[in-house]
């Protein structure tokens, strides 16, 4: 088992990730996006956990996965708002706070 | 944490927790006025159920204490007393508990018993009333606040409840604060008894440099047994705590604010006069008599007058006097309440301990009986006016419940034979004579001349001669021009000075929204409804029964017996009266070397305590005959008064009618009635006036002349300054920095600008890219 293969999967996963923040225009999509940053780095969290034989990062990436499920219900509750309000969810129309 | 449990061993359960009797109350205050407006009957069920539950608490807590007393063979009671410590500061523990004796069992039961009968007598009379719901809170804590005074083991606990009762009684007087003379003598009320209760502190704080304890026990077994340093800290003392009692129980010269208290609803007036508030503090003398009496040494030989003796003598013959030019129902029985409180007053003053605190007990039931009658009258038969000229007469024929109660109250007032105030009233009067203080042996059998003459007038015009205006319509009786002529006719004079006299205008007047009646006894159907009348029958029973259980005419001591431990002095053997003041005064001459302080005990030498009381006379039927024959000559002289005056009849006294505009002495003596001795005038006039026109006055021509000045001066220089600074530094150092930090911050924020897109995968990017080269930078570091 080496550390490696976990940090590559995580890397790549957090890449695309950041990928799909910085170029979707969608908002649900980008909000898939921060979902997949977040496993990302609970991937990492396991795999040290599991490799240094400690259960302290098992709980944390528990706790991620709670805080990120409540993250996603306010982010929908938000998309669902502004879909009903604009008739769009398209991010790049929403620039009123363009300086 | 107990303080002193030695006591409730065997005492009983009522008797041990007599603690609850003013708890109950008190968290039912609290009830009402959380919860009250939502309750289907606004709160009311709650006061009366607390008051219930309080009264048979102290029910029983009497039934244990009788037979405490009847099973101690004669041997000295101890009172039950239990303390908690209710809070620390510095060593010093204030207590919070009970102190029950017979003093304290006869006023809580009949506090608990008066407070009962008045709230079900309020759900009929103030009935729709905008503010039912604290009207019954305040009430009920009203009665809490007497309570927890009464029970009081302590000074402080004493002063806890004697507050509460000044801030209800604030709140009841000005229950219709709409109207601006109601809410004037709450304050009036409030202010008054508050000059007084700066006595109460400073006393206290006498007493606890005394003593060192503040423990009522504690303080009057060391004053009854002289362990105390000074005697005149002591008669100081008993000085300051003597004027907190003349501010609460309305004594002369602060008696103004009880008629005005008038304001209130009928039933709160009821209460206030009868068994709370005012009896509070005579009841303070009562509880603390070996302080009061020995700190002025009453009984000493050869005393013919003190302190107590002397402002309680004043205040029966002054208040009996003004009760006689008031048109207003209540306004007369408020004085006579004063003057009665006089009697209980100059009784303590002479020695009669166990006689005045009968006569609260009695006049209790009595007088609450008389306010709760001229309520049911104005209830009823005079559309809510107290004007007896104006609004009533002629009422016995409909309403027999309240005329019989009234007759029977003013009877037992009077001191009529075989009513309870005769028992209780001749017996002050006698123990005056028979301690040897003649002034106020005569100045009481005056009073109850006095007394039964203005009641007289009061229920003449009440019930008597032709209905006028409410109550002529009541009665279905209406001569309104005809009688109008008539009352402008009217002779004693009062309605030409009334115009010099600002209050005499402000009658009580309760007028509140017309409510739904309730029903009237089936034996009386025009009289007021039953929760009216319910409670004057049970009080107008009580005003003759009430009287038998201290009858020294028929024998009966069983009150005195019940209440002699509380005097907490000793009972002095009675001596013959014809040669009392020389056998005394022969002994005086042997123990002068005893020392100056226990000069008025040498008489009683032979006893192991230092200081004693008199006990009562026994009664004889020809010690009593000159107050009866004066009593008798007072009804007459009255009611041919009042037949001629106010009903135009012929008789003896026929001449006398119009003296007051014919003669000039008896015109300024009644105009110096009316204005209530002039002494409103004195404490708004002279006093409030001449202590803060030449303050403010002088106050204003510092302010002009030196503040100003000042003021003016500095404000020129700091102008100056000001401008200088202004155009130097402000102008060119200060705003020079500002406009250049400004102008930075403006054009680096022009630069910026277009980062703020606006646009949530810019932010991310951003976000992003300075993570990714926060990292680069940790690999770099680390490297």
């Amino acid at each position: 088992m080496y550390a490696v293969n976990f940090l590559l999967l995580s890397a790549a996963l957090f890449s695309i990730g950041v990928f799909g923040v910085i170029a979707r225009r969608n908002a649900v999509m980008v909000l898939m996006s921060i979902e997949l940053i977040l496993n990302s780095v609970n991937l990492n969290l396991v795999a040290f956990a599991l490799i240094n034989k400690d259960i302290d990062g098992h709980i944390f990436a528990l706790f991620v996965i709670a805080v990120a499920a409540a993250e996603v219900g306010v982010g929908l509750g938000m998309v669902l708002m502004i879909y009903r309000n604009r008739r769009s969810i398209a991010l790049d129309e929403l620039s009123e706070m363009h300086g | 944490m107990l303080l002193a449990a030695q006591e409730t061993a065997a005492a009983g359960w009522f008797l041990e927790n007599a603690w609850l009797i003013p708890l109950i109350p008190f968290v039912a205050f609290f009830v009402i006025l959380l919860f009250g407006k939502k309750m289907p009957r606004g709160g009311s069920e709650v006061g009366i159920a607390s008051m219930v539950a309080a009264l048979v608490v102290a029910a029983g807590a009497a039934y244990q204490w009788i037979d405490r007393v009847d099973s101690s063979h004669g041997e000295e009671v101890e009172p039950v007393i239990r303390q908690w410590v209710w809070w620390q500061s510095g060593g010093t523990r204030f207590g919070i508990g009970e102190h029950i004796d017979g003093l304290a069992i006869v006023v809580l039961l009949l506090v608990a018993f008066i407070s009962t009968l008045v709230q079900i007598y309020s759900t009929e009379y103030v009935k729709g009333d905008r503010r039912y719901t604290h009207y019954f809170a305040s009430i009920t804590l009203f009665s809490a606040g007497m309570l927890i005074m009464v029970l009081a083991p302590n000074m402080v606990q004493l002063i806890l409840g004697w507050e509460i009762m000044g801030l209800t009684s604030f709140l009841l007087i000005g229950h219709w604060w709409e109207e601006k003379a109601n809410s004037e003598a709450a304050l009036k009320a409030f202010w008054t008894v508050r000059v007084g209760d700066v006595g109460l502190l400073v006393g206290t704080a006498v007493l606890l440099g005394i003593f060192g304890t503040l423990d009522i026990k504690g303080i009057n077994d060391s004053a009854a047994a002289g362990q105390f340093g000074s005697h005149n800290a002591l008669m100081w003392a008993a000085i300051a705590l003597f004027i907190a009692c003349i501010g609460k129980s309305g004594q002369f010269p602060l008696h103004t604010w009880l008629p005005d208290a008038m304001a209130g609803p009928t039933p709160v007036s009821s209460l206030l006069h009868s068994s709370t508030m005012v009896v509070a503090g005579v009841y303070l003398v009562a509880r603390l008599y070996p302080v009061f009496h020995v700190g002025l040494e009453i009984n000493a030989v050869g005393q013919t007058f003190n302190l107590i003796a002397v402002i309680g003598g004043i205040t029966v013959i002054v208040a009996a006097a003004l009760a006689f030019v008031q048109n207003d129902i209540k306004k007369v029985l408020a004085y006579s309440t004063v003057s009665q409180l006089g009697y209980m007053m100059m009784g303590l003053g002479v020695g009669a301990w166990t006689a005045s605190v009968f006569h609260i007990f009695t006049h209790a039931f009595f007088k609450c009986c008389l306010f709760l009658a001229a309520g049911s009258i104005s209830y009823t038969a005079s559309h809510h006016s107290f004007d007896m000229k104006k609004d009533m007469g002629g009422l016995w024929k409909k309403m027999p419940i309240t005329f019989g109660a009234w007759m029977v109250s003013t009877a037992a007032l009077a001191g009529i034979p075989f009513f309870s105030g005769f028992f209780s009233k001749d017996e002050i009067i006698d123990s005056a004579k028979h301690a040897d203080y003649t002034i106020f042996y005569l100045v009481g059998i005056v009073g109850a001349f006095m007394t039964i003459a203005y009641m007289t007038r009061a229920t003449y015009l009440v019930f008597f001669g032709t209905p006028r205006g409410g109550a002529a319509h009541f009665m279905g009786v209406e001569h309104g021009l005809e009688h109008r002529d008539d009352h402008a006719h009217e002779t004693l004079g009062h309605d030409d000075h009334s115009d010099d006299h600002a209050d005499q205008s402000d009658h009580g007047h309760d007028d509140h929204p017309e409510p739904v009646r309730g029903r009237p006894f089936p034996f009386a159907k025009y009289d007021s409804p039953w929760k009216i009348t319910a409670p004057l029958l049970i009080l107008g029973t009580l005003a003759v029964g009430s009287g038998y259980l201290n009858a020294p005419a028929v024998g009966v001591h069983w009150f005195e017996h019940q209440t002699e431990s509380s005097i907490g002095l000793p009972l002095a053997e009675h001596e013959a009266d014809g040669d009392n003041a020389e056998q005394v005064s022969s002994e005086h001459a042997v123990d002068e070397s005893v020392g100056a302080e226990d000069v008025g005990a040498a008489e009683h030498a032979a006893d192991s305590a230092i200081y004693s009381v008199p006990e009562p006379p026994k009664f004889a039927w020809g010690a009593a005959a000159p107050g009866l024959l004066l009593v008798l000559a007072g009804f007459l002289v009255s009611l041919f008064l009042s037949l001629a005056v106010f009903g135009k009849r012929k008789n003896v006294l026929s001449p006398l009618v119009g003296i007051t505009e014919r003669n000039k002495l008896f015109g300024a003596g009644h105009r110096f009635l009316v204005n209530k001795l002039y002494l409103d005038h004195l404490y708004e006039k002279v006093i409030v006036h001449g202590v803060a026109y030449p303050v403010s006055k002088a106050a204003y021509w510092f302010n002009q002349n030196i503040i100003d000045g000042v003021v003016d001066g500095a404000g020129r220089s700091t102008k100056r300054t000001g401008e200088w600074v202004y155009r130097n530094i402000d102008q060119r150092l200060v705003d020079g920095a500002v406009n250049a930090s400004g102008m930075v911050a403006n054009e680096s924020g022009h630069a910026l600008q277009p980062v703020q897109s606006g646009k949530v995968n810019h932010y991310g990017a951003l976000l992003f890219g300075a993570a990714a080269v926060g990292a680069i930078v940790l690999i770099l570091l680390n490297v």
